[in-house]
């Protein structure tokens, strides 16, 4: 059963490798995800993030401009989630002890 | 408030037992800075590599979180005070919006970076400043949120 357990981790290893082995660059505008078109007739969002990216804000890691700038909104909801989660814990772990 | 923390945080619990330990005591004094500088490292090497406000933040929260465990409570309390954790991450989140509220008032959208005030700047470095203060923020919540989680388990 042990051995059978490690030939499948084995063969899933040997699966990713073949699959990241092949995937394009990163940042590869011509890269089969961008090249589709929305139903409107214009190329997705991505391509322009990719090719302007850096012009705008001359970050190099393209990750963080979207992340940071281009879906800050986003970001600014996750940061208030885990605000939220702390201030959640704080009065749920506290409501026996703040008694006098 | 200060006053009955430091109160619960003097009444060892039984989940807060530090350890007696020198070379627990030790090792953890000494490798809880080196995990503080790859912290800082990861967060202000995030536009150019793999990092950023979330993972930096969570990395100076393990560094403090360690003295907490080896330490115990009463005595990490000057890396972090207890008091002090949830009133930072309030901080951080309103530094997040705070900058866009700038952007606002200075005539553009929410969170536009380009209209921050700094006119020495030319517009793509007032974005690269821009994202720059915001994980700050993001840093300041994520590292925060986890250590007062941690007190609040404790009752601190």
């Amino acid at each position: 059963m042990k051995t059978l357990q490690y030939l499948l981790l084995l063969a899933f290893l040997g699966i990713l490798i073949v699959a990241v082995t092949n995937l394009p660059p990163r940042g590869d505008v011509t890269a089969p995800v961008h090249q589709h078109v929305n139903p409107a007739g214009t190329p997705v969002a991505g391509t322009y993030f990719i090719q302007h990216a850096y012009e705008d804000t001359r970050t190099p890691n393209m990750v963080t401009v979207i992340l940071a700038d281009y879906r800050a909104f986003d970001t600014l909801g996750e940061v208030i989630v885990v605000f939220a989660g702390g201030i959640a814990c704080f009065f749920i772990l506290n409501l026996g002890r703040r008694k006098p | 408030m200060s006053t009955t923390n430091t109160e619960l945080c003097s009444k060892e619990s039984s989940m807060m037992a530090p350890t007696e330990s020198p070379i627990v005591h030790l090792a953890s004094r000494g490798i809880s800075p080196v995990i503080l500088l790859i912290g800082m490292y990861v967060f202000f090497h995030g536009h150019y590599s793999p990092g950023g406000g979330f993972q930096g933040g969570v990395l100076l929260a393990a560094a403090i979180l360690l003295l907490r465990l080896s330490l115990g409570t009463s005595l990490s309390q000057p890396v972090m005070p207890s008091w002090i954790t949830l009133r930072l991450s309030a901080l951080g989140a309103l530094i997040f919006a705070g900058i866009g509220l700038v952007s606002i008032f200075f005539g553009g959208n929410f969170l536009d970076y380009h209209y921050l005030p700094m006119p020495w700047l030319e517009p793509a470095y007032l974005r690269y400043y821009g994202i720059l203060l915001v994980e700050v923020g993001v840093t300041i919540t994520v590292m925060t949120t986890l250590v007062a989680i941690y007190d609040d388990l404790l009752g601190c």
